[in-house]
This record gives structure tokens, sequence and C-alpha cells, in this order.
């Protein structure tokens, strides 16, 4: 389920409980800002990592984890780091198609990203009809994360996750 | 006797050394950040008044980009320091001397062509000094770059794009955007002025050689200033000064502003 991570098996119920606080139908896992989670000497040590540097989601996530383990019992140490930097590729399946359902078209590849973002190409999806006829409206949407599209069929605007790599 | 006084001169003379480059490195790291520091504060003041909702929304991202980035550095340059200070009060509590942004990025916005041009000028510079500090031997500043280059990326893009978009637009944006960049182009030379801690931490392999960007750098500025259809200024007198602490006029107004709070209420926090 996540290859780009090191985390204990039993601890993955536990984060799977939190979610994101600006996308809440994706948990942490989904996001893929989870890189270390484990049990050594009876304390669960946690690593995770920022999508965006000014990610204000960053400190309620962390607060949110000590949250959820405390309720199971468990005391938990939770640092950030920067390297390997956050990248889109680490949202899971799972996470992509919720973000879909949720009305975030999820990021496509780096070029592709490049052509949709400088307007070269039709190719994001709209999330409301499905249809490929849309526009860029922003390079930036609602949050860092974001870029702002309108659906020239159904006239729905929506918010297109950006690829970083 | 005599061997004592020699054996502590020369710890003292290696502890002075290993303080000289400490002190080397918290200044190289301050002259990183503060420029991203004061350039998120600009940017900060138009919240809520942007000339349109999405510019709004995309300047205030950018700013918020740099205030993350911001913190990395911060913390540790404070963990360097080890004396008691914490990123807000290396953010807050400086008189105004002791920030080492360079001029151009305290310049106010002035219109939206001011707001651009600054945000261009200086988004070629970070993205080509963030590309080259990925490589730098300090490991933590190899990864604030790794990090913030992904970032910068889009600001570069952004930017680039509203230089050809008011260049290339109607002739009231053309002129604006031209004028912006005539006024602002005194203060790109600053980019490029080493100061003693820049040269120490350069022959560190920890810091970016930023005279080997120079060249380049007014290549791909007057690149996309050709595209459009703006001129490139042939400026031969350039402004400087910042990297030293001395300021524009307009620094002591931004500071007002960004250290009201906790000048009138010490440490207070949220």
């Amino acid at each position: 389920m996540i290859e780009h991570a090191d985390i204990d098996t039993e601890l993955i119920p536990i984060l799977d409980k939190v979610s994101d606080p600006e996308i809440p139908v994706l948990t942490i896992l989904d996001m893929g800002v989870v890189r270390y989670a484990k049990l050594v000497d009876d304390v669960v040590q946690i690593k995770i990592t920022p999508t965006y540097s000014g990610c204000p989601a960053m400190d309620v996530i962390a607060d949110d984890i000590k949250a959820a383990f405390k309720k199971e019992g468990y005391n938990v140490n939770i640092d950030l780091v920067l390297t390997p930097a956050w990248t889109t590729d680490w949202i899971s399946e799972e996470g992509r198609d919720a973000l879909e359902k949720y009305g975030i078209a999820p990021p496509l590849e780096a070029e592709a990203d490049k052509d949709a973002l400088l307007g070269n190409k039709k190719i994001v999806k709209c999330t409301n009809c499905g249809s490929q006829n849309t526009n860029l409206v922003s390079q930036f949407g609602s949050t860092a994360c974001k870029a702002l599209f309108q659906c020239e069929d159904c006239h729905e605007p929506f918010d297109y996750f950006k690829c970083l790599k | 006797m005599k061997i004592l006084i020699s054996n502590s001169f020369s710890t003292s003379a290696s502890i002075s050394i290993l303080n000289e480059m400490k002190k080397n490195l918290y200044n190289y790291i301050l002259g990183i950040a503060d420029n991203s520091l004061i350039l998120g504060q600009r940017l900060g003041e138009l919240c809520g008044h942007g000339p349109s909702l999405e510019t709004d929304i995309a300047l205030t991202n950018i700013s918020l980009d740099l205030f993350g980035q911001v913190r990395s550095y911060y913390q540790y340059a404070a963990k360097i320091a080890n004396n008691g200070s914490n990123e807000d009060t290396i953010a807050m509590m400086r008189p105004e001397r002791e920030y080492v942004n360079v001029l151009l990025v305290e310049q106010p916005n002035t219109d939206f062509g001011y707001v651009i041009a600054r945000q261009f000028l200086f988004d070629v510079y970070h993205f080509m000094f963030l590309t080259e500090l990925q490589n730098s031997k300090d490991e933590t500043l190899a990864a604030i770059a790794k990090k913030s280059i992904k970032e910068v990326s889009y600001h570069l893009r952004f930017s680039s794009d509203w230089v050809k978009r008011l260049g290339d637009g109607t002739e009231e944006s053309h002129k604006r955007i031209q004028n912006a960049i005539n006024d602002l182009w005194t203060y790109t030379d600053e980019l490029f002025h080493q100061t003693d801690a820049e040269k120490k931490m350069i022959a560190e392999n920890i810091g970016v050689d930023t005279l080997k960007l120079k060249e380049t750098y007014y290549q791909n500025v007057s690149e996309i200033l050709n595209e459009a259809t703006l001129d490139v200024p042939e400026l031969k007198y350039f402004q400087k000064g910042g990297k030293q602490g001395i300021h524009t006029e307009h620094m002591g107004y931004i500071l007002a502003e960004l250290q009201y709070m906790q000048r009138t209420y010490p440490n207070m926090s949220w």
C-alpha cells in the first residue's frame, strides 16, 4: 500500500484515521506526507514532510497525529523533515480517486501539467462533467497546491491539484 | 605553565575559527532568507487588495510559499546561533540595519506593473540561485533549496507570464510594465554583489557563486522582455546597500507593520 515510506504495518490503521485538514477526503497516508512511523522503545517515532513550505496544515496535522495516537495509548514524537522533498507522485491511487470525486482534478504528469498551466493544451478533465474543454482561470487556487480551472461545457469552476516534482 | 598557556591559546583560536565560521553561515542564511521575508511581506500587503480575485490569491499564495521557506531558514539560523533566538525573534525583533535583504524586494507596490516587474526580476534570480544551492555542501541548505525550487518554479512561471501579458497587452499595460522595469532595473545588480559572508561560504562550497549567474540572469530576463515586446533598459548606474543593512526609505514602513505586534506586546503568541 505504501511503498515509498517506512511505516510499521500495525500503525497504519491509526494513521489512516487522520485526514488532511484542507482536503478532508484524503488521509495523510493518501497524501504521502508521512515518511516514517515506527514504534521504538514504546514511543511512536513519526516523520512528516510538508507538501508546500508554507503549508499551514502541517501544524494541525502534527496535532491530529498526536491526538490519534494518544487515544490509542501511545506516546508519540513527531519530526518535520524536508528531504526528500514531497512530490505529487506520493499521492496514492485511492487518494487520486478521492480527490476527483471531491471536485479536485488530480495532478497530471510534469510535462502535461506545464502544458495545462500555460494554456497550451486542454487536458485537465472537468470534475463535474468529465469534459476536457477546460480553461485555466488562475495558476494559483484556494491553496498553494492548487490551480483554478473552469469547464467550458458545464461552466463549473474547479480546482486542479498542481504537479509537484 | 608555558604549555598550558599555549594550549589555552590554541583552543581559543580554534573556538574563534569555529565561531567565525558559524557567524558567516548565520549571516549567509539571513542574506538568503531576508529577501524572501521582505518580499513576502510586500506581497502580503496585497491580500484583499489585488487587482482581481485570481491575482490577489496568486500573489498571497506566493507570499505564503516565501514565508514557509523563510521559516526553514530562520529555524536553521536560530539553531546555529544557539543564543535563545528563534524564527520569530529573527523575523520580528531585529532593528532595520540588521536586515540584509536586497533593495529590490522592499520597493513598494506602486501599481500592478511594479508588483509583477519586482516579482519577475527577483524570481529569475531566485530560481537560478536555488538551482545552485541544491548542491550546497550544507545539507540543510541543500534540503531547503530542493523543497523551495519546486515552489519557485511556479512563481517564475506566473511572473514571466504576466510580464508577457502586460508587455504585449494594451498600450496602457505596456507603458506601465515598461516604466516599472525601467525603475526597478537599478536594483538588479545588487543581487550579484557578494558580501564577506557570501565569499567565505562560496570558498567552503556552501554558498552559491552568484557572480557566475549574472550573465545568464540578464540573458534570461532579456529573453522574456523581448518576447513581451519590452525594451531592455540600458542602465549603467546601479543602487546598492541593502546587503549592508542600508535600506531605502520604504524599509522603515515595512518593518513598522511587520514588527508592530511583537513590539507592542513582546513575546506574544497566537
